[in-house]
């Protein structure tokens, strides 16, 4: 192992000498954006459409939520409703969720690992593109999808969209075709992503960053890909087969025919229970990289956690039955998916424990990336522990398709997830535009967004156990669900207004934000060594590293880490 | 329907009346005591080391002690949980095979219930009676159990039975036949509805389970049995039944009227609610039902009748005689 400090790789950088500063007209902007292939253009532009996608999809629960304040309120009608619901959940998995956090890997991963791009920047823009008219054509269905009867308008079947409700006798006109063909084109372009991902992290890095001096974060994106290339295909070809049920007289599900409802669910849940970890997996490789900044501390037991991670994904490609506990299994095979769901419980924890190891003994900085943090480790165990709860199958057999699944899935997806994107933005906005986010309103943003998100989701596990089942439309008075709905509509008020904190802060900083400088936050890993934002090659030179912590080094060179790694 | 709900005893999940939902909610306390003794722990050491462990401004500026990593404190915090997951999963396991393996006795009550959008269809094979959205079951004893077994299935889409204080939810299926049983030792009208999401109006496909003792059910039941009897002073609104769409979709048995679309209405108004639960079985709201269901019930599969407003009358007067 060299004891030196590879001397090209200097905390200065080179990139003025390089970077061209020519100043583009509107149009030429346009087109510099649309013909990109630069993996940090396209990162920003998934992290930008997500954050639109966001809004509106928000918009949409917002309006559900004043819908079912209180009983027999008559806003909107069950149809509408029932499309509220639909685009809400699969805009949110979809267009949210998936593009924001592969946005985020394809704008760090290249960084981190001292690459000047993705493996194959050309398959990014065309995954990008293909994503982003995908999910354009969701939200169109509102025009397009009457159909020649003019049945329908968006697709009213739910996120999962079971089977036969999609099939043409109960769906008429387009609205479902829309959802699958949306849908499709999404994930051929998540899986594009998923390939590149996994190339670059393999083949790209700088010199000396073995596997096992990646940041845990290219290690989470590295698994997190994998899982998506496994879990994908199923959804898309069962969403073919849909297909060729409803234009070709197929019968993979049409009932009518004698296709099977059931084996709907296992495709859709072969691929949906895995989502909900690709999902979680890059909210934990923000945590794996903020906590340990934020704490001063090096991240406790890299092994374990990377360990954990590959067993998270493992374990979870063998799960998806739990989703199915009352559709009439056998016994045993709910005893089977029981075990297996309750086992993924395990890595789960140790990565819980090793960030608490993390803090300990740290001088923990609360900034208000760290404080999303904080209150994503809170939030995420409390989800994990309601999991273990639906894990239990009888208990299930009263939770599921309630209100307290509902709540305890947005506290994976708000509460963890969605926390740790407001975490990743507040921590890496000044690396991509060079400018810090305000202090005081993020502040006020997460306090307002904390509050309304308790009020809403805690709430809603008690409807759920009242009685409540999801989806509906409305309720009867009498039946003890007003208190709990009525709460959880309040909440969405301070959640909004925490969001219009966001969506300013944003708005200021961009043109009037402090100068953040190459490292703001005093942090340990390489693309805190380039300039912010970083040029379009992203390093002068390639550096070489020697431990998982390039920048400790060169900040501590009497006590560097790959003494002790 | 709030004061109809109102007079039913409140409690879900938590209050369970039969044997599949009180097993259920032991197991329930169970999970609930393990989950919230993690959560102390693992919450209170997080909280104390964010308070204990923050930065403070008198804090030297020189960096904490770097601390890598320890394979004695991974291996605890690995081998604690495991042991964890093995006593409940076990616990899990043999409530699961309790409750589905349950032996059926000779004497339980048979029920085939067919989901239909958006109303539930009740068979009793053994008595020969159908039914719609109520359930009557009898009440039984702890010492000598008189059960109900359900049957299962579904005439359209997906559906879910869930009434929590009798049993978990089971999934409705077409081509499928699930079963699930309940034995209810307390009388009373017990609320349900549907589960699974199967189009417009799932919300309105609500339950009510009626549970009585047995000498009330046997007689419920010889009710049942019995054809329609034609009162003169109403003949006109059975035929304006008849001779409508009604009969297509509607069976009142002693009548001309033998569809299988929507429910069985011989014996309508021994039901307390219209539309599934909709709203309280009265002729005010029956005319409002019959001229519209979509104002009562948006996309139900009923049509509007379009009668005169005579024949609205009539056929409403004939129809709170069907008890």
């Amino acid at each position: 192992m060299a004891g030196t400090i590879d001397d090209r790789f200097t905390f200065e950088g080179r990139d003025s000498e390089l970077a061209p500063t020519v100043a583009l007209p509107i149009a030429g902007k346009v087109h510099e954006w649309i013909t990109t292939v630069d993996h940090k253009k396209l990162g920003l532009m998934y992290i930008g459409w997500g954050l639109i996608f966001f809004l509106v999809a928000g918009l949409q629960a917002a309006t559900i939520r004043l819908q079912l304040a209180v009983p027999n309120a008559g806003i909107v009608s069950p149809q509408v409703f029932n499309r509220l619901l639909t685009l809400h959940g699969t805009a949110m998995v979809f267009l949210v969720g998936m593009p924001i956090l592969t946005g985020f890997f394809n704008y760090l991963v290249p960084l981190m690992i001292g690459a000047r791009d993705l493996a194959f920047p050309r398959l990014n823009a065309f995954g990008f593109w293909l994503w982003l008219f995908g999910s354009l054509l969701l939200y169109f269905s509102y025009i397009g999808g009457g159909g020649m009867d003019g049945a329908g308008s968006a697709p009213a079947v739910g996120w999962f969209a079971y089977a036969p409700l999609t099939e043409t006798a109960f769906s008429r006109g387009h609205s479902t075709d829309y959802w699958i063909i949306s849908i499709l084109l999404a994930s051929v372009g998540s899986t594009a992503t998923a390939v590149n991902l996994i190339a670059t992290a393999f083949s790209m890095r700088c010199p000396g960053m073995a596997l096992n001096k990646m940041p845990v974060l290219v290690w989470l994106a590295v698994v997190d890909a994998g899982l998506m290339l496994v879990t994908l295909p199923p959804l898309s070809a069962a969403q073919i087969m849909l297909l060729l049920d409803r234009y070709l007289g197929a019968h993979f599900f049409d009932t009518q025919a004698g296709g099977s409802a059931v084996l709907w669910q296992h495709f859709f849940w072969i691929f949906g229970h895995p989502e909900v970890y690709v999902l979680v997996i890059p909210a934990f490789a923000f945590a794996s990289e903020i906590i340990p900044v934020f704490s001063r501390k090096v991240i406790f037991g890299y092994e374990v956690m990377v360990a954990a991670s590959c067993a998270i994904g493992f374990l979870s490609l063998g799960v998806w039955a739990h989703h199915m506990f009352t559709v009439g299994m056998t016994p045993a095979g709910n005893a089977f998916f029981v075990t297996s769901s309750m086992l993924v419980g395990i890595p789960t924890g140790i990565k819980i424990f090793n960030w608490l190891g993390t803090m300990w003994g740290g001088r923990i900085r609360l900034r208000v990336p760290m404080l999303f943090a904080i209150a994503f480790l809170f939030q995420f165990l409390i989800a994990g522990l309601t999991g273990i709860l639906l894990a239990v199958a009888p208990f299930d057999w009263q939770l599921t398709d309630t209100y307290f699944v509902v709540a305890h899935f947005h506290y994976v997806l708000i509460g963890g997830i969605v926390f740790m994107i407001f975490a990743a933005i507040y921590y890496w906005f000044p690396k991509a535009t060079g400018r810090m986010l305000d202090e005081r309103l993020g502040q006020w943003h997460f306090w307002l967004f904390l509050i309304g998100f308790h009020l809403t989701f805690d709430t809603l596990h008690f409807a759920g156990l009242e009685g409540m089942p999801r989806r509906i439309y409305t309720y009867q008075p009498g039946r003890g669900f007003e208190l709990p709905n009525l709460i959880a509509s309040i909440g969405v008020i301070f959640q909004a207004l925490g969001v219009i904190a966001f969506v300013y802060d944003v708005i200021k900083s961009l043109t009037s934000g402090k100068p953040a400088g190459k490292d703001p936050w005093d942090a340990w890993t390489l693309e805190w060594s380039t300039s912010s934002p970083p040029p379009e090659y992203n390093f002068a030179d390639l550096p070489t590293v020697h431990s998982r912590r390039p920048l400790w080094d060169l900040k501590h060179p009497e006590d560097p880490d790959w003494k002790y790694e | 329907m709030g004061a109809a709900n109102r007079q039913i005893a409140r409690g879900a999940v938590f209050s369970p009346v039969s044997t599949p939902a009180n097993t259920i909610a032991t197991l329930a306390w169970f999970s609930l005591a393990i989950t919230l003794a993690i959560f102390l722990t693992v919450g209170g050491l997080l909280l104390y080391s964010i308070i204990r462990f923050r930065a403070r401004p008198s804090d030297e500026q020189r960096e904490p002690p770097q601390l890598y990593g320890s394979n004695p404190i991974e291996f605890a915090w690995t081998a604690i949980p495991l042991l964890i997951v093995f006593v409940l999963a076990l616990t899990t396991v043999r409530t699961i095979y309790d409750v589905q393996a349950a032996v059926e006795p000779a004497n339980a009550v048979h029920v085939r219930v067919i989901g239909h959008q958006w109303w539930w269809e009740f068979r009793y094979p053994d008595l020969g009676i159908v039914t719609a959205n109520e359930l009557h079951v009898p009440l039984s004893d702890p010492t000598h159990p008189t059960p109900t077994w359900i049957e299962l299935e579904s005439a359209d889409v997906a559906h879910s039975f869930w009434v929590p204080r009798l049993a978990g939810k089971t999934d409705l299926i077409p081509n499928k036949i699930n079963t699930m049983w309940i034995d209810p030792h307390e009388p009373g009208t017990y609320l349900g509805q549907c589960a699974e999401f199967c189009g417009t109006e799932h919300a309105m496909m609500l339950i009510r389970v009626v549970v009585e003792p047995r000498a009330n059910f046997d007689r419920w039941v010889e009710a049942q049995r019995l054809a329609a009897t034609a009162q003169d002073t109403v003949a006109r609104g059975r035929q304006v039944f008849q001779s409508n769409a009604c009969a297509s979709c509607h069976t009142v048995q002693g009548t001309s009227a033998h569809g299988t679309y929507g429910p069985d209405l011989t014996h309508m108004m021994s039901r307390q609610t219209v539309g599934s639960g909709v709203a309280t079985n009265t002729a005010d709201h029956l005319k409002t039902w019959v001229r519209d269901p979509a104002r009562m019930k948006p996309g139900a599969l009923m049509p509007a009748m379009n009668l005169s407003e005579k024949d609205l009358d009539d056929v409403v007067a004939w129809m709170v005689t069907l008890k």
